[in-house]
């Protein structure tokens, strides 16, 4: 392994064994399959997938809460299997969307005593909450006990208490699931200024926000059905996609019309449809821009009426539908999430 | 990053576990109610408990409390409390930080040394049960003239065994803990079922030989039934003897059953627990919330 990589991951495995309504009758999950992944030391990586897609999985794994069933993790350079002691005084994790915490307890008791079970010092605990509380906007709330605050307030707490101990890998599992826009905002902010003040800082997180990935992210791994599909810079996965034109359209169309007709058209990659109250929002990936010219011709001979036309620069949606053939929403929507 | 380093070295992490998680239990223990309600819970609950049993006792004895063998019932019935509260102090928690407050995982992740947790989440329940004993007996012997003597009671004897039996408590706490990080389903009943066993078994109310000769064994195969008659023995003296199913048996032989059973426990406990643990990671339990 070398120095500078924090996490390596080997051909790992995850099959969950699932019970059946009837006594006996047992069916499998492949959570991870054969997933080959590195996170170098000082970056924050993403894993971008769908729920159930095995991200959830893979972090449990990487902090030693989950055994893999075939292959390796390392994590900080020890076996997460077999090192998993000195994996834990070097890690951190926060899951979002989850009000974890002891409602008996101020939000400073909470914070103090995880401190404590990493063995920081109270001077030095009080210290980062004070510091912590601030950037989050909580400082008001330190004495409330955690049963009284909102959701979005016990997770910001939640997320205080994964960096409170500066580990050097912090994982993220969905940090700003539930949050606010504007809660969302100011944690992708910290998150990546927490990263950029020491080099030595590693981040692991995991999203379905593709906006969160592209705007934090130095890399991201675009992992479905527990298979890692491609992995590199959110720049360097969708320039592989900038040889193909995708243009934002607004049409009127008769009653009637099938838009899945343009999908046959020759050059047509893909063509997603939304329909909104007068018009309809087509979302057309073509492979070259001349394709357009019988796309507008097919509009013309079926009587549609172009309200506008908008080329716009791929995004990681793209990059996640051209690997996947289909968007991540209807991803979710096609299969049960992973428990 | 110096700083980091230096924060990082858990320079006595079985301590620490161990306290933050004692204070950590008895806040919650203690904070559910006002302190007024709390006290007035702590007292009515154990004699509320021995209420049933004298009851009982009252109707099949006609009324007749000053018999050795209420006195019998009646400490084994005081005594046996610490047996729920050790064995449920040390185990409850997996159930409550998983389903409850959801931060098992989280402690999982910390550099602690999760037994020493456990002990230190139960000590605030091991406290209760020896506030309820003490409640308990008190309220015997004020109001049932249940016999007590304390010129007359073998401390020393009384000492050890209440020592080794509380250690024992604790061992079989850790095993049944890893129990309970197993199921992640009806986890929260099995340190009540285990403990209500055993008050039918252990001879805490009646002799073993008042059980079929078949079941005996069971009785025989607990550390909790040597340690309640060793409790009684130091107590009430040989009058105790008479009733009990070890009459054969020296206060010296008894002890060093109980003995053996620490011991065993001791070196056993810990290894099931983590492979139970062990278990739990392999089928993804630890973090498991059935939201029961």
């Amino acid at each position: 392994m070398s120095a500078e990589n924090s996490v390596l991951v080997e051909d790992l495995s995850r099959i969950y064994k699932i019970r059946g309504a009837k006594k006996h009758e047992t069916r499998e999950l492949t959570a991870l399959s054969h997933v080959d992944l590195s996170v170098q030391r000082g970056e924050l990586f993403g894993l971008l997938g769908p729920n159930g897609a095995g991200k959830t999985t893979l972090i449990k794994i990487l902090t030693t809460l989950l055994s893999p069933t075939s292959g390796k993790a390392r994590v900080a350079g020890f076996d997460v299997v077999t090192q998993a002691e000195q994996i834990r005084s070097r890690i951190n994790m926060v899951s979002g969307g989850e009000t974890s915490g002891y409602g008996l307890l101020t939000v400073r008791e909470n914070l103090w005593m995880f401190a404590q079970f990493y063995g920081i010092s109270t001077r030095l605990a009080n210290e980062r909450i004070q510091r912590l509380l601030e950037i989050v906007e909580m400082t008001d709330r330190a004495n409330t006990k955690s049963a009284d605050l909102s959701t979005g307030l016990r997770q910001k707490m939640n997320i205080v208490r994964g960096f409170l101990t500066d580990p050097e890998i912090l994982f993220l599992d969905e940090p700003t699931l539930g949050l606010d826009v504007g809660a969302s905002r100011d944690v992708r902010h910290f998150i990546r200024r927490w990263v950029d003040e020491d080099p030595t800082r590693t981040i692991l997180l995991t999203t379905h926000y593709m906006v969160e990935a592209d705007e934090l992210c130095n890399r991201v791994a675009i992992i479905n059905k527990g298979k890692v599909l491609a992995c590199d810079s959110p720049a360097n996965l969708k320039r592989d996609l900038r040889r193909e034109s995708i243009f934002n359209i607004q049409v009127e169309a008769p009653d009637g019309y099938v838009f899945s007709k343009l999908n046959d058209l020759a050059g047509v990659v893909r063509v997603d449809v939304t329909p909104e109250d007068g018009y309809t929002q087509l979302d057309l990936m073509m492979q070259e821009e001349s394709v357009l010219s019988s796309v507008i011709a097919e509009f013309n001979a079926h009587g549609l009426h172009l309200r506008s036309l908008e080329k716009r620069e791929p995004t990681l949606e793209d990059v996640f539908v051209a690997l996947v053939g289909a968007r991540m929403e209807e991803v979710e929507h096609a299969e049960p999430a992973e428990s | 990053m110096a700083e980091r380093q230096a924060a990082q070295v858990p320079s006595n992490i079985v301590r620490r576990s161990f306290a933050i998680a004692t204070w950590l239990g008895w806040k919650i223990e203690s904070n559910w109610t006002d302190p007024f309600l709390f006290a007035v819970y702590s007292v009515i609950k154990p004699l509320a408990g021995a209420a049933i049993i004298v009851v009982m006792y009252s109707v099949v004895a006609s009324g007749n409390f000053d018999t050795p063998y209420f006195a019998f019932l009646y400490f084994g019935n005081a005594f046996y409390q610490y047996v729920s509260s050790v064995i449920t102090g040390v185990s409850w928690s997996i159930v409550d930080d998983r389903e409850h407050y959801r931060t098992l995982k989280y402690l999982y992740v910390a550099p602690i040394r999760f037994q020493y947790y456990l002990l230190g989440r139960g000590v605030a329940r091991i406290l209760a049960g020896t506030f309820a004993v003490i409640i308990t007996i008190a309220g015997g012997v004020l109001f049932l003239h249940v016999p007590l003597n304390f010129a007359q009671v073998d401390w020393l004897l009384f000492s050890v065994s209440f020592v080794l039996g509380i250690v024992v408590l604790i061992y079989m706490g850790l095993v049944l803990a890893g129990v309970t990080l197993m199921l992640a389903h009806h986890s929260d009943v099995v340190g009540d079922a285990v403990a209500s066993a055993m008050f039918l078994f252990s001879g805490a109310i009646f002799p073993l030989s008042y059980l079929p000769a078949f079941i005996r064994p069971i009785g025989y195969a607990l550390p909790v039934t040597y340690w309640l008659e060793l409790l009684r023995r130091s107590i009430i003296g040989s009058s105790v003897e008479s009733f009990s199913s070890f009459g054969s048996l020296t206060n010296l032989e008894l002890l060093s059953i109980l003995l053996g059973f620490t011991l065993l426990f001791g070196l056993f406990s810990n290894a099931i627990f983590r492979a139970c643990e062990r278990r739990a990671k392999e089928k993804g339990l630890i973090d498991q919330i059935t939201n029961y």
